[in-house]
């Protein structure tokens, strides 16, 4: 119940918040820090919006509690981006229509791109089901997966 | 949503986790992933008083010593996932991992906390018990081992005393010639499985069965063990009809309960169906290995 002070890494600036334990990193993100890009959809773990890297792994900001992100490197959909350059992923995004609402893109960018990077071959099957954990209520998934394997088959890194 | 506010101290052993444990009496409770407890916090399901967190307690670890494979309980999902010693001396395990919540809860989510959490629904307990696992728990009175099959009581509830916490898994290396599966049925993406079955078969040079082990999660109040209803198969072939039999077997032994996501009718119908994908898949890997 007692307050604090949690240092952490995010986007390669350093941070530090003044948070009570029960507080999840997804809360703290959005109201200390805000960095709104990170979306409250079911606050459960199971839709993907809250997605941001944990130490380069992707993780539910919402069943994490921000105490625990203390000494450890944050990236959000932000950090894809280097020096104001639109990353290729989210070029392909653009390129393809993979954005209605905008809401689950944080999330489907910073999956896709992590699974991308650990499998450079994937198929459009392989993209299909590691996506899996992301939801989406606009698009129907085709022009996710389309630009996707686009930028598997494009191999811009 | 949020949850109610709570006292949270990380500790840095496993014993000072038992410490922890101790001094909260009953409103303490372990949190390593969090990937069930959380949510279940946040939805006010559940309101300990102190978290006692490990992740700092122990490193993720997946090693073999003699006939044994050795996983410390902070060993994340991910890590079972893509374990080289699990791939080549228990692929069952790295397989039931991988079918675990999605890629971000595997990320956190550990083995310690699956057993420990006993969703009846959940792969890990099920492959822990068709594989004889033994679980090792650390409380104040000192440490001690536990066979799954002794270590699931009912939904949520375990062996577990009061300040005592898994600390670790013992997996006894399956046969190399032993044929395995694990499949579940799953209505949505992420979630816990309707069903899931996970079988080990060993064959003969004939291709008839030796020896035959079968869990399944989803069908009771903790996983089930099904090896009475594989036995028939024992000094058969592993094929249509004797499989067929032995998934209706299983499903005579269980009675599954109603549920939000399936009927207790529906879960024994797909249990009897899994059962015999996955007798028949051990046995294809099993031949496979002979080869």
């Amino acid at each position: 119940m007692t307050r604090r002070a949690v240092s952490f890494e995010l986007n390669g600036l350093p941070a530090e918040v003044w948070v009570e334990p029960h507080r999840t990193l997804l809360e703290v993100l959005r109201e200390d820090l805000g960095a709104t890009e990170v979306k409250y959809g079911c606050g459960e773990g199971v839709c993907g919006t809250c997605t941001v890297l944990l130490d380069g792994e992707s993780v539910n900001a919402c069943t994490v509690l921000a105490v625990q992100a203390a000494g450890h490197t944050l990236t959000t959909v932000r950090g894809l981006a280097t020096e104001g350059q639109v990353h290729p992923l989210q070029r392909a995004f653009l390129q393809h229509g993979a954005s209605q609402c905008g809401f689950c893109t944080p999330g489907m960018l910073l999956v896709a791109e992590e699974f991308v990077r650990e499998h450079p071959s994937a198929s459009r099957d392989d993209v299909r089901r590691a996506l899996a954990g992301n939801l989406c209520r606009c698009t129907g998934y085709t022009k996710i997966l389309d630009a996707v394997q686009a930028y598997v088959a494009d191999g811009d890194r | 949503m949020y949850a109610d506010p709570f006292d949270y101290a990380a500790a840095g052993s496993w014993a000072e986790a038992v410490d922890l444990l101790r001094q909260g009496g009953e409103e303490a409770k372990v949190i390593a992933g969090g990937q069930s407890l959380i949510p279940m916090m946040t939805l006010r399901l559940a309101t300990p008083g102190l978290l006692v967190d490990v992740n700092g307690a122990d490193a993720s670890r997946i090693e073999r010593h003699d006939g044994r494979i050795v996983i410390s309980a902070v060993t994340r999902h991910a890590d079972l996932e893509r374990s080289p010693v699990l791939a080549t001396e228990c692929p069952m395990l790295a397989e039931a991992a991988s079918l675990v919540g999605n890629v971000r809860v595997r990320h956190r989510g550990t083995i310690g906390g699956t057993l420990a959490h006993a969703d009846p629904a959940a792969e890990i307990p099920c492959a822990a018990l068709v594989l004889g696992a033994d679980i090792t728990m650390l409380g104040p009175e000192g440490e001690r081992r536990v066979p799954a099959a002794a270590f699931f009581d009912t939904y949520y509830t375990t062996a577990l005393r009061t300040a005592e916490l898994v600390t670790a898994v013992e997996i006894p290396v399956p046969p190399k010639d032993a044929g395995w599966s694990f499949l579940e049925l799953l209505r949505r993406a992420s979630d816990f499985a309707v069903v899931a079955v996970g079988a080990l078969v060993t064959l003969d040079e004939g291709g008839r069965c030796v020896e035959a082990r079968l869990a399944a999660a989803g069908v009771g109040e903790r996983p089930v063990d099904l090896t009475e209803a594989a036995q028939a198969l024992v000094g058969e072939r592993v094929e249509d009809p004797a499989v067929r039999e032995a998934g209706r077997l299983a499903g005579a032994a269980v009675e599954p309960s109603a549920a939000v996501h399936a009927s207790s009718g529906y879960r024994r119908a797909m249990l009897e169906v899994f059962v015999r994908r996955a007798l028949l898949q051990a046995a294809e890997r099993a031949r496979g290995a002979a080869a």
